[in-house]
């Protein structure tokens, strides 16, 4: 399988290598290889042209730990940059590129972009309030649970709301987060925690000559 | 120690302070703190009392007064007890006076200089707003209201909280117990206050509340709610002390604590940031170790993300800010992880990262290490601790780099722990004190101060001193003299001279820049610890010729017989050293008798430190030597001799050395030795005369040379019994002890039954064996002894025979 397309390999790699600038030329391979190992374990056909959205679910969560269904929605239509419902061979590699080893430009925007549910530009209260819905444990002596919601949400927009139009621009966003750190993933852990990142990296980057 | 709970230091408004034990039985006073040793003398010295209020009825007026005037607000002696106790404050600072120490006290509000001294403090409030206090926070006890008893008071023994009624003293005074049980060994404690509780339910602040709330989602959060919350609270002003004890309050410090125990980095991140920040705070510090949050944190320092090595390290630099807390740090193997955090390779690549900030963050890791080794470095088993985990080469490489906010830490770690022997030899050889020197050039005055410090601890080492010449170190040393107004910076600088200055050459060179004449310049309107090392550099000094004269040529003598009249210890035995050295001139004898320098020396031997009194004496030595008349000036102080005369009671040996030279020099005059003689001198001397410490004997025997030399003291010596012990003495391996014992003899073998004593003791061989010495004095005094024995022997024989 491997040798009939190593010429192929070598042509995706020349081209997305040229995208991204975090990964060497080696790791694009192993994250090419990947990709197809991937599809191989979910697609019948040969020829289909990408990750659905449920194999990407089922990888993040395998690999990455990650339980939330909205945000691992949001993440795959991060990376499905063209929004064909399938992540290709370089949406692959440029999304990883952001999602393993991005910059904190690069990562704030991709959080941003996560985070914007309708992605209209503005972060706006309700889509905080749905993603911050499961957030707290629910009080048996609470009569509305969503108090405690709604008081988050006025607390994140009162801290990150900079120009005050009851809405997070990413202006605003971006302020925040270079302000503190922190507040990179407030609504919801999009960016793998450092321990699976490492665990994955070492072992889809090994070179399989050492053992 | 049975039964008993805690020791207290009370200093009430109008009497001294007093040392109490509480215990079971009651409360009585004790044998007081040993400031040498900081042991408590557990002995009783009083009456049991009942409780501390009847106590301090009785020692104190105004408490009486003013316990009266709340009387009748109250029910019950036992509550008053117990308020009693949240209303004194004890500030209880133990310290020895020898050295100046300088404080890492991060809170500008508990910011003290030190020399330390007892400073107790008496906050009393008014009355009225007192009771208020107490009798809120009683009802609180009483009614034991949600939002309040969860505060993790783990300080206050649960009875307290349930029976107000019933308390006893006992109890009242366990509240003030981890006051006391920490003593601090050689560096500052923290003022502990009683806690400020809130004035009333109605009067809290805002933040209370909205600080309440959130520490709420930050229990029943998760992982991105805990976030937000925690990145909410650092909002508030967290340096205010309201914003800290509201989080305490709420039961904000467990969740916090518990934060750091999961896996969750961020969570740990937003907590140590909070944490970092309000344990500035005294009682915030001693809450979290309470609660158990220092190993927690020990166990982060393990962890592979580097901000939180760097946030975990500088919160234990601020929580280690007592003894507990260090101890606890060491306890949990933290010295050794700390000392870890200093260890960053210079050129790391590591193939998975390719961020260019990978060097900065190691820097600020080793910068943190290094923040908290100077906290915890204060514990003086955690400086041995530092040293064994291999502390030292790792501090040394890290005072090779130019970052300043590392430096700080590093020298101040190198200081605290220079004072250990053990420390200063590890210090040489890794060539600490060549960046010492380099370091005293900086712009930054606290990295100056702390490197001058180091100096001063290291310099105690002759090597050391030499090592500061050989790298121009006593220049910059010198310039720093000029600039006064950092008093911090010049307490340290002048330290470091002093302790150089006891090396000749250094003190050449310090000529050479004029030194001496600046220290003379500080000598009036400079604080105490400025004062004790100024002296103590020209006391060394002024064991040259040259500069004897220097001193005298720019007024240098007033100012210094003026201090002879201060009550600090430390700064006396400095001042009477340097006017002692400086009464070795004639020229300069002349000034200070005419200040009445020599009197107020000999006051000083009613001074009840035997330090002070030690240094007086040996001071009053070249005074008499070279003053005019000085026989006459010795009689005009009226008791004086009497005085001398009886501090040969004394028990400490450094007195009795000093005693017995001055007496040496008082016996050249004749009329004066008659004096002394008449007040009992010779058989005080006698009774020394068995001992084994080769500087008594030297000065003994000397003594006793000198005081044969009227009437029939050589007769009354021999019946007191001191001639024998004085044979022994030419075992000793001293040259100066043989010198003064053959003299003593030889005016002893005057008198035949001496000689007799002395032939019967084996003094004959041992004295041919001196005969041959290259001293000259003691040739002499050895051939004159012998010779009346054998003369005498002679003469027995003849008698025989005839």
């Amino acid at each position: 399988m491997y040798t009939a397309n190593r010429k192929r390999l070598q042509k995706l790699t020349d081209c997305t290598s040229k995208a991204s600038k975090h990964f060497n030329r080696y790791e694009i391979e192993c994250l090419i290889k990947l990709f197809y190992t991937l599809l191989e374990e979910t697609a019948e056909k040969q020829s289909s042209i990408g990750i659905d959205r449920n194999a990407f679910r089922n990888f993040l969560h395998t690999t990455f730990g990650m339980t939330d269904d909205m945000i691992m929605d949001r993440v795959f239509r991060a990376f499905d940059k063209d929004n064909d419902g399938f992540v290709n061979v370089t949406e692959w590699i440029s999304g990883l590129c952001i999602f393993l080893r991005g910059n904190l430009e690069e990562r704030t925007k991709y959080c941003f972009e996560v985070y914007d549910l309708n992605g209209d530009g503005f972060i706006s209260r309700e889509e905080m309030f749905h993603m911050l819905k499961n957030s707290l444990l629910k009080q048996p002596s609470e009569e509305d649970p969503d108090e405690g919601i709604k008081d988050l949400v006025d607390i994140t927009l009162k801290k990150m709301d900079h120009d005050h139009d009851g809405k997070l621009s990413f202006a605003d966003y971006e302020t925040s987060v270079k302000e503190e750190a922190l507040l990179l993933e407030a609504f919801g852990p999009c960016l793998p925690d450092t321990k699976s990142h490492l665990e994955f990296e070492a072992q889809v980057f090994k070179d399989p000559h050492d053992l | 120690m049975h039964g008993e709970i805690c020791y207290l230091i009370v200093k009430p408004h109008d009497c001294d302070s007093i040392c109490l034990t509480c215990s079971t039985a009651g409360i009585f006073v004790n044998g007081g703190i040993d400031n040498e040793a900081e042991e408590i003398d557990y002995e009783r010295h009083s009456e049991i009392y009942k409780d501390l209020v009847t106590f301090l009825r009785e020692k104190s007026a105004k408490f009486s007064e003013n316990m009266s005037k709340q009387q009748h607000s109250f029910f019950g002696d036992k509550k008053k007890g117990k308020k009693k106790s949240t209303s004194v404050t004890e500030k209880e600072e133990v310290c020895t006076l020898s050295k100046p120490s300088l404080a890492l006290e991060k809170s500008p509000s508990e910011k003290r200089r030190t020399l330390k001294k007892l400073e107790p403090v008496l906050k009393w409030t008014c009355p009225v707003t007192q009771e208020k206090k107490n009798s809120a926070k009683e009802s609180q006890d009483e009614k034991s209201t949600p939002s309040i008893t969860e505060k993790p008071k783990s300080t206050s023994p649960p009875t307290l909280a349930g029976k107000p009624q019933s308390l006893s003293r006992c109890k009242s005074s366990v509240k003030i117990e981890d006051l006391v049980s920490e003593s601090s060994s050689e560096s500052e404690e923290d003022e502990e206050q009683p806690d400020h509780r809130q004035e009333g339910q109605t009067d809290l602040p805002s933040e209370y509340w909205q600080i309440q709330k959130l520490v709420k989602y930050l229990k029943g959060g998760n992982q991105t709610a805990t976030v937000i919350a925690l990145c909410s609270m650092r909002d508030f002003n967290l340096t205010l002390e309201t914003c800290q004890l509201a989080i305490r309050d709420v039961g904000g410090l467990e969740v916090l604590i518990n934060l750091l125990d999961t896996d969750e980095v961020k969570c740990k991140i937003g907590s140590l940031k909070i944490l970092k920040e309000i344990s500035h705070n005294s009682q915030i510090r001693r809450a979290i170790v309470d609660l158990g949050g220092l190993p927690i944190m020990v166990k982060i320092l393990d962890s592979p993300d580097k901000n939180l090595k760097c946030l975990a390290a500088e919160t234990i630099a601020n929580v280690a800010n007592f003894r507990r807390a260090r101890r606890t740090v060491r306890q949990h193997g933290g010295i050794k992880k700390l000392v870890e955090l200093l260890d960053y390779a210079q050129s790391k690549t590591d193939p998975m990262h390719h961020h260019c900030l990978y060097e900065t963050k190691d820097v600020e890791v080793a910068r943190c290490g290094a923040l908290a080794l100077w906290s915890c470095s204060k514990s003086h088993i955690n400086k041995e601790a530092i040293r064994k985990a291999g502390g030292i080469p790792l501090l040394a490489r890290l005072l090779k780099s130019s970052h300043q906010n590392m430096l700080i830490p590093v020298v101040g770690t190198l200081q605290e722990c220079a004072s250990e022997e053990r420390y200063r030899a590890a210090i040489k050889a890794e060539r600490i004190i060549e960046n010492l020197v380099k370091n005293l050039s900086s712009e930054n005055e606290v990295l100056q101060e702390h490197c001058a410090m180091a100096i001063y601890q290291c310099a105690e080492d002759k090597e050391t001193r030499d090592l500061v010449r050989q790298h121009g170190g006593l220049k910059p040393l010198a310039t720093l003299l000029n600039n006064t107004d950092n008093k911090e910076r010049l307490a340290a600088v002048t330290g470091a001279i002093w302790k150089c200055a006891i090396c000749k050459e250094n003190v050449t060179k310090f000529r050479e820049y004029k030194a001496i004449e600046t220290l003379v310049g500080l000598l009036t309107d400079q604080p105490e610890e400025v004062l004790v090392n100024v002296v103590g550099a020209l006391g060394e000094c002024c064991q040259e010729h040259e500069n004897r004269v220097i001193i005298r040529k720019c007024g240098g003598i007033q100012p210094l017989v003026n201090l002879l009249v201060g009550t600090n210890q430390a700064l006396l035995v400095n001042v009477t050293k340097a006017v002692g050295a400086c009464a070795a001139e004639p020229e300069n004898m002349m000034i200070i008798d005419r200040l009445d320098g020599v009197r107020l020396l000999w006051s000083l031997l009613k001074n009840p430190h035997p330090d002070v009194k030690a240094s007086a004496a040996w001071a009053l030595c070249p005074c008499i030597e070279n003053a005019k008349d000085a026989g006459e000036m010795v009689r005009s102080f009226v008791g004086g001799l009497e005085l001398v005369v009886n501090l040969l009671k004394s028990e400490n040996k450094e007195v009795l050395a000093s005693v017995c030279a001055a007496i040496t020099n008082i016996a050249k005059d004749q009329e004066n030795l008659a004096v002394i003689t008449d007040h009992g001198v010779v058989p005080l001397l006698s009774k020394l005369a068995n001992t084994n410490n080769d500087k008594l004997r030297w000065h003994l025997a000397e003594a006793i040379s000198r005081c044969c030399m009227w009437g029939r003291n050589r007769i009354a010596f021999g019946e007191h019994k001191a001639v024998a012990p004085l044979v022994r003495y030419l075992k000793s391996k001293d040259t100066n002890v043989h010198r003064a014992t053959a003299q003593a003899l030889y005016q002893l073998s005057e008198d035949a039954n001496n000689c007799i004593t002395m032939h019967e003791n084996g003094a004959v061989r041992l004295l041919l064996d001196m005969v041959g010495s290259p001293d000259e004095v003691l040739q002499e005094a050895a051939a004159g002894c012998i010779s009346n024995i054998r003369r005498l022997a002679l003469a027995t024989e003849k008698a025989k025979y005839s």
